[in-house]
């Protein structure tokens, strides 16, 4: 597997965890708006940026954490790909 | 200054005051002198009367919180018309609605809305003329704005109206049980008498910098805008963005040496999990002021171990009345507390008193609900006159109180506490939410048959479920509900978590079994 497929696989799945428990794992594409789509709240994205900080072992810059950068799997994992 | 008689004159005395002082701050987009704003806000009242705006009309501001939005505000009140804010994160079929339901006369706005805004008004009602704006920030959209269109018109030198202190000022619409929002009605008088409270107790002064944390269609904006400019004092505008990512407000707050500080309690405790607090100087904040939810110790202990300087104040009230109970907190906590702080004791220009089912006023320590009488309390809903008579208690004097829906008990001390809701509201991270406008929103999908949604609390806060039964087997995705809501409802308003079940349980009379579902949750 692939850095890129490694990266949204791990994202995928903790959001699954997290915040769509008994969700069908293949109901969440790449694309899926997580906070336009009401998945992702305030709240629930501080927690995600917290798992990507502590797991990928960087900080995310403030301008990053915002709807453009965090608003699908897809921008997610191209964001922590541009730092690892 | 003399008493004033409309809420605009604060900044026009302030500009006589302080022509050069910053009345506004936008991080990152600029400032704006009382001079300035006094001026800008005179060409959008000249402008608005050109568009036809008269004295008790309304008119809409569909923009993102900026110096231009606080123009407006300023622009609208001095052409006698009362502002009517919408959120604009908020879907443009509810901002339609609500500016299409107070039939605004004009309405302020991005022109990134106006396509799909026209659409949906299209399909309700009559189209306000517009004044698009190209964008917020720093006050010159709103500038471009008026040259252009002064191009094609030639501008009357109106004067600022000053009418009755019972005309209205502004219209907050909140959400509403039967899935519609509603409209409160609110005067010049009920915001004059409440901001000349807050300079009793808070004594704010020409140095006193402010933090907007509040969206303007929120009541807590009433305290930012009007208390920093009637002392000509500073405004600092946080955006949405900012307000709610703990990692780049902790930085902005002490590097703009902000001294008053009012917001709901969520984003407090979210800055003293998330925001290195520590690492900052906060010696300029002097007051810290909270509303909207309850505050629990724990969160406000951990964000008084970073900031034990400043004063705290728990502020409670309605939309209907804006603040009218108060509580300073102790700091630093006693170890000892753990239940939540009373809202405390009557703001002075106001009177409060619990009453029973039967409107009967009770003794102290008695359980009951919270109504409130005096110069603050709305007028009443905007075109819903049953809504608003059932909405007061009036008293064999003829006093109209208005009861707040709150459960509170009178403490020995003569301070409230607060015990829950009558109804079915509740309040998520100082949003005011009716559960019934979700249930609402959630039939519209064609898959529900049923919905009932209920609000949990524990020490994290309040979190909402909301419980489906589908026809046959369409039962959608929790995405695609999600999504859905997300559609058709502020994002605040998006239950947190979805159950799905065959049928919800009954009650004997066949209503939905709402005590059933808290049970099983």
């Amino acid at each position: 597997m692939n850095v890129m497929e490694d990266i949204k696989q791990t994202v995928k799945a903790y959001i699954l965890k997290e915040f769509l428990p008994g969700e069908n794992p293949a109901e969440l594409l790449d694309s899926t708006p997580l906070i336009t789509g009401g998945i992702l709240d305030s709240i629930a994205t501080l927690k995600l940026v917290t798992f990507i900080e502590e797991k990928y072992g960087f900080t995310l810059q403030a301008h990053e954490v915002d709807v453009e950068h965090l608003n699908t799997i897809s921008d997610i994992s191209k964001l922590i790909q541009s730092k690892v | 200054m003399p008493t004033p008689k409309a809420l605009h004159q604060f900044l026009d005395h302030a500009a006589g005051t302080h022509p050069d002082h910053v009345a506004v701050e936008e991080p990152n987009k600029g400032k704006i002198s009382y001079r300035n704003l006094a001026a800008l806000s005179d060409r959008l009242r000249d402008r608005l009367y050109y568009l036809g705006v008269r004295p008790g009309d309304r008119v809409g501001i569909y923009l993102s919180k900026s110096i231009d939005a606080v123009a407006a505000i300023f622009g609208i009140l001095k052409a006698g018309a009362a502002y009517v804010p919408v959120d604009p994160t908020a879907p443009v079929s509810r901002n339609a609605y609500i500016l299409n339901n107070c039939s605004v006369r004009v309405a302020i706005m991005e022109s990134r809305f106006e396509a799909s805004f026209r659409a949906e008004i299209d399909l309700i009602g009559v189209m306000p003329s517009l004044l698009l704006l190209e964008g917020t920030g720093g006050g010159s959209p709103l500038q471009a704005a008026l040259r252009r269109e002064a191009e094609s018109a030639d501008t009357p030198g109106t004067e600022a109206k000053v009418g009755s202190l019972d005309d209205l000022a502004y219209i907050l619409y909140t959400s509403g049980s039967t899935g519609r929002p509603k409209g409160v009605m609110l005067t010049h008088q009920n915001a004059l008498s409440f901001v000349d409270w807050c300079s009793e107790v808070f004594e704010p002064h020409d140095r006193d910098r402010f933090s907007s944390h509040a969206p303007l269609h929120f009541d807590l904006s009433i305290l930012d805008i009007f208390v920093s400019l009637k002392h000509g004092a500073t405004l600092v505008l946080i955006s949405a963005n900012i307000g709610k990512e703990p990692s780049l407000l902790a930085p902005l707050i002490s590097e703009r040496r902000i001294s008053i500080w009012y917001s709901s309690p969520s984003i407090l405790g979210l800055l003293a999990e998330y925001g290195n607090l520590d690492r900052y100087d906060y010696s300029s904040l002097r007051m810290v002021l909270f509303a909207g939810e309850v505050f629990p110790v724990k969160h406000l202990r951990s964000f008084q171990s970073f900031l034990s300087k400043p004063r705290y104040f728990n502020l409670y009230g309605p939309t209907e009345t804006n603040v009218c109970t108060y509580y300073e907190i102790p700091v630093p906590i006693p170890e000892e507390r753990t239940e939540p702080f009373p809202i405390g004791k009557a703001c002075s220009h106001l009177r409060t008193k619990v009453v029973n089912e039967e409107g009967k006023e009770l003794l102290a320590g008695r359980e009951g609900e919270l109504c409130v009488c005096g110069p603050a309390v709305m007028k009443g809903y905007w075109n819903l006159p049953e809504q608003s008579d059932r909405a007061f208690l009036v008293d064999r004097h003829g006093e109209r109180w208005y009861k707040t829906g709150d459960v509170v008990t009178e403490g020995p001390d003569g301070n409230y506490s607060y015990l829950g809701r009558r109804d079915r509201m509740v309040k998520k991270r100082g949003y005011r939410i009716e559960l019934g406008e979700i249930e609402v929103a959630l039939y519209r999908h064609p898959a529900v048959k049923e919905a009932a949604v209920i609000a949990l609390s524990d020490s994290e806060g309040v979190r909402i479920r909301a419980f489906l039964s589908c026809r046959g087997d369409l039962r959608p995705s929790l995405i695609e509900i999600k999504r859905f809501c997300a559609e058709n409802l502020p994002l605040y308003m998006v239950p947190d978590n979805f159950c799905f079940q065959g049928l919800l349980p009954r009650t004997s009379t066949d209503k939905i079994d709402y005590q059933r579902l808290k049970e099983i949750s």
